[in-house]
């Protein structure tokens, strides 16, 4: 059976639209009925690097920019959950090195965001793309 | 953003009253605990038992407590974890920075 789905969001630039971004993706998830995993927490995981990925493209990339907006793409294939978030900015560093490691300082209040995201999905990039940047997240469905 | 603050005495307790802490609203309970501390009060417990959402912004929020309490000679300590959000502690190994506690008696007796 085709289990594709596609969904296709914009939202304006302001982190109250978090919540509801994270919930949908959440959603998504939980209708994966072929997915041999704990859907729980697959949900809760794509609710975290949804509100995570909003976040760095709202606070960061539009830097804060009412005018601006939030493009988000769930693009569920076969084996795959794939995220595109777009932002319309001048982009941020998703080299940042990953902090939590037990070298780095443990009380720092910022940089956990991008681990998180790296943490919890199987492959991560960040490009230009028309008019700004896009975070693509993929997650092996496997 | 809901937060019930009760002081106690030597320790004021903070319920956060919201399904998420998030980058919306962390901000917010940050401010709370500044407010505090400028009144020197120094020890404080954040109750965490109706939020089932946590991201990097309400981790930040919560180690600038931590960071301003234990600076003031003060604790910052959590309690009423919810399975998901402690395993966001556990994956930025922030268990090990916070002393967490199941429920606010068994907190606050640790005071």
């Amino acid at each position: 059976m085709n289990e594709t789905i596609e969904v296709d969001i914009k939202v304006p630039n302001q982190t109250r639209y978090l919540s509801l971004i994270g919930k949908i993706g959440e959603d998504v998830a939980r209708t994966l009925k072929k997915f041999k995993g704990d859907r729980e927490e697959l949900a809760y995981h794509i609710n975290m690097v949804l509100t995570e990925a909003m976040a760095n493209a709202i606070i960061h990339a539009n830097a804060d920019d009412p005018s601006k907006e939030v493009h988000v793409k769930i693009h569920i294939r076969e084996q795959e959950l794939c995220i595109h978030v777009y932002d319309q900015g001048q982009g941020f560093d998703l080299s940042t090195p990953p902090k939590c490691k037990e070298n780095s300082n443990k009380l720092d209040e910022h940089g956990r965001g991008i681990f998180i995201i790296h943490s919890l999905m199987d492959k991560v990039s960040y490009a230009p793309c028309s008019n700004g940047h896009v975070l693509e997240m993929i997650k092996n469905l496997k | 953003m809901v937060i019930q603050v009760d002081d106690k005495g030597e320790v004021v307790v903070i319920q956060v009253k919201e399904e998420r802490l998030d980058a919306h609203n962390s901000s917010e309970l940050k401010a709370r605990m500044l407010s505090l501390f400028e009144e020197d009060k120094n020890n404080i417990l954040i109750d965490l038992n109706d939020v089932r959402f946590v991201d990097s912004s309400g981790l930040g929020a919560l180690v600038s407590g931590f960071k301003n309490a234990s600076a003031r000679n003060g604790v910052l300590k959590l309690c009423g974890l919810q399975p998901q959000v402690k395993s966001m502690f556990e994956l930025t190994r922030l268990h090990r920075v916070f002393e967490i506690f199941t429920d606010s008696s068994e907190a606050l007796s640790s005071f």
